[in-house]
């Protein structure tokens, strides 16, 4: 593959500080995600993990630090601010709504109306034009099996509900996907579903932020690992020039890396 | 490059074999349309009591039963909304009885003109629902504890309005009666406000499934924390559920003028229970998020045919009330097991 990889992130958080109260959540914390690549983001538990996702994903916002899309500076009010900004996040456990189908919730908040009287007027949804889209969208991701796009989402696995969140999160165009401890709830099989998912969002140009607790996951499919510790960015490691012993080793702060060592810049493409 | 592995394939053949048993079939079945268990007993319940007597399925007794409906099945349109969020409406027989005394009362004692009452009627309906969802959305109160308060509001509201009097047939304006008119449709006797309560019935069934307002009030229903991060702006979902009920609950009060020939303050006393009782064998979840107007009206007509029945064949008033009683539990124990549908 020869993708050209630009020297500008697609999305760069610089210096960022959020407490709450007396704790220090995220203490000078920065982040790049270039294109084409997954970054996965790992840390012990109360490293400012989730803290540094959520101000990305606009659901927090930093006391002081800034933001960058594209270069371009952003300050996110809400999820909605960075939604519109191309900034998707699929949630762990919180991103469908069950009894609804698969279309329903594909196009949930946005959803396709008829042309002319019975859109306009009648305020008629396209159902026809969501399901065949939704369909689609499912197969690209490789989930072809599931047929019936009128099923209630709640009759599918964990993998297929997870696919049906990530689909609903590229499907408006967004330039990054965040993707929330998504293999957390599931089994050996419908994991791999997952992270052959992720690649093929890689494969098809869209960057992923990959938050896991999964340690040979996350060295089975990232590019480059960014290691939180302590409300900061310890290190940015690969998984080629690391082991997961060493990645341990940083989390816990038994091991430091020299900046030199460190992948701060791309290394997909290369 | 990512298509399934045949292994995989192998594997939800197996799944899917081992729960093709018909008790599985009927639980999709059900899970997928949740209005088919009310059907089929209503189809039952037909069909025992033209055993009964048969006078049950005369076209006058069957215009009656549609007539009787026509009150709780309009008042139930409102509250199968409200029962989708995951609420509850207790103040939907109040909100009613209100909106009527508003309209007759105005028309007669202010002198406002018939048609302006009635949409004075329809504006205090919204209010009463309005001021219901503002409770529930800005000070996060639970709909069951607002809706309890504002029963006891709305009905002192009436009473002090009416000061006990009823607007007698000869003192109503023309235009509030209208729903009591007849209309000869073969050998059936339908009148405006049997008409009125289908429409509705229509009109919301469309709404629900074919406009993003329907999905998303479904949506706000089954997962109000999803709904939110997929863009819904709950709050604002919530507050028009219980402003739109207001304006059917006015309407089913001017179908209750048309139906008693009358508006006072003490008509309708177990509308609040009746309408629950009609969307819970109708199949909506009081969990939220799933249901159906056709299975609401099921429910409703199931109600009245019931209460019909059994009269005709010369049971007494408590077996009518056992027999609802039973079919509510039966269909919140139905939901709980349909629920537990899984892939």
């Amino acid at each position: 593959m020869s993708t050209v990889t630009t020297l500008q992130p697609i999305v760069q958080a610089k210096d960022l500080l959020k407490t709450f109260g007396r704790v220090v959540g995220l203490n000078h914390c920065s982040l790049e995600l270039y294109a084409g690549e997954v970054l996965a983001v790992i840390g012990d538990n109360g490293a400012g993990k989730s803290t540094l996702i959520k101000c990305i994903s606009g659901a927090e916002t930093p006391d002081s630090g800034e933001i960058f899309v594209d270069g371009k500076q952003v300050s996110f009010k809400s999820s909605i601010d960075a939604r519109t900004a191309g900034i998707e996040t699929v949630y762990q456990n919180l991103a469908v709504a069950p009894a609804l189908d698969i279309a329903s919730n594909m196009y949930l908040g946005r959803e396709l109306r008829k042309d002319g009287f019975l859109g306009k007027v009648l305020r008629q949804l396209d159902h026809k034009g969501m399901k065949v889209k939704s369909k689609d969208e499912m197969t690209r991701l490789g989930i072809g099996t599931l047929q019936d796009m009128s099923q209630a989402v709640e009759t599918l696995s964990g993998g297929q509900r997870q696919a049906v969140s990530v689909a609903r999160a590229q499907l408006f165009g967004s330039k990054v996907i965040i993707l929330d401890e998504p293999t957390a709830a599931l089994g050996v099989r419908e994991s791999n579903q997952v992270l052959k998912m992720i690649e093929g969002l890689r494969d098809r140009g869209l960057p992923v932020i990959l938050i896991s607790h999964n340690m040979p996951q996350v060295f089975q499919v990232a590019d480059r690992i960014h290691v939180q510790r302590l409300g900061t960015r310890a290190a940015v490691i690969t998984p080629s020039t690391f082991s997961m012993n060493d990645a341990v080793a940083i989390m816990t702060g038994a091991l430091k890396v020299e900046e030199k060592d460190q992948a701060m810049g791309p290394v997909r493409g290369a | 490059m990512s298509t399934p592995t045949s292994t995989s394939d192998a594997e939800a053949l197996i799944d899917s074999l081992d729960k093709k048993g018909p008790l599985y079939r009927i639980q999709g079945a059900l899970h997928r349309f949740p209005w088919l268990s009310p059907l089929l007993v209503l189809i039952l319940a037909m069909i025992i009591f033209y055993l009964l007597n048969h006078r049950f399925l005369l076209p006058a007794n069957l215009s009656l039963i549609m007539q009787q409906v026509s009150i709780v099945g309009a008042i139930a349109v409102a509250q199968t909304l409200v029962i989708l969020t995951a609420g509850i409406d207790l103040s939907v027989g109040a909100i009613t009885v209100f909106a009527t005394m508003v309209m007759a009362k105005s028309a007669f004692e202010n002198g406002v003109p018939g048609p302006l009452a009635l949409v004075l009627g329809i504006a205090v309906g919204a209010g009463a629902g309005a001021l219901n969802g503002v409770l529930i959305t800005r000070l996060k109160l639970p709909p069951f504890i607002v809706t309890l308060g504002t029963l006891g509001i709305f009905t002192a509201l009436t009473l002090i309005y009416a000061t006990g009097r009823t607007v007698r047939d000869t003192e109503l304006a023309d235009i509030l009666k209208v729903m009591g008119n007849v209309i000869k449709l073969g050998p059936f006797t339908i009148t405006w406000g049997v008409i009125a309560m289908i429409l509705l019935y229509v009109i919301f069934a469309y709404v629900m499934r074919n406009t993003a307002w329907g999905k998303h009030v479904y949506a706000v229903g089954d997962d109000p924390v999803a709904a939110g991060l997929a863009g819904i702006r709950v709050n604002r979902v919530l507050f028009s559920v219980y402003t739109v009920g207001g304006v059917i609950l006015a309407i089913a009060g001017w179908i209750t003028i048309g139906r008693v020939n009358a508006a006072s303050p003490n008509v309708i006393p177990d509308a609040n229970l009746d309408s629950i009782t009609a969307v819970v064998i109708g199949g909506t979840s009081l969990f939220g998020g799933r249901g159906t107007m056709i299975g609401t009206f099921i429910g409703a007509v199931l109600v009245g045919v019931v209460s019909n029945g059994l009269s005709l064949a010369g049971l007494d008033q408590a077996y009518k009330i056992l027999a609802i009683g039973i079919l509510v539990i039966t269909a919140v124990a139905l939901d709980q097991w349909i629920r537990k549908v899984r892939s």
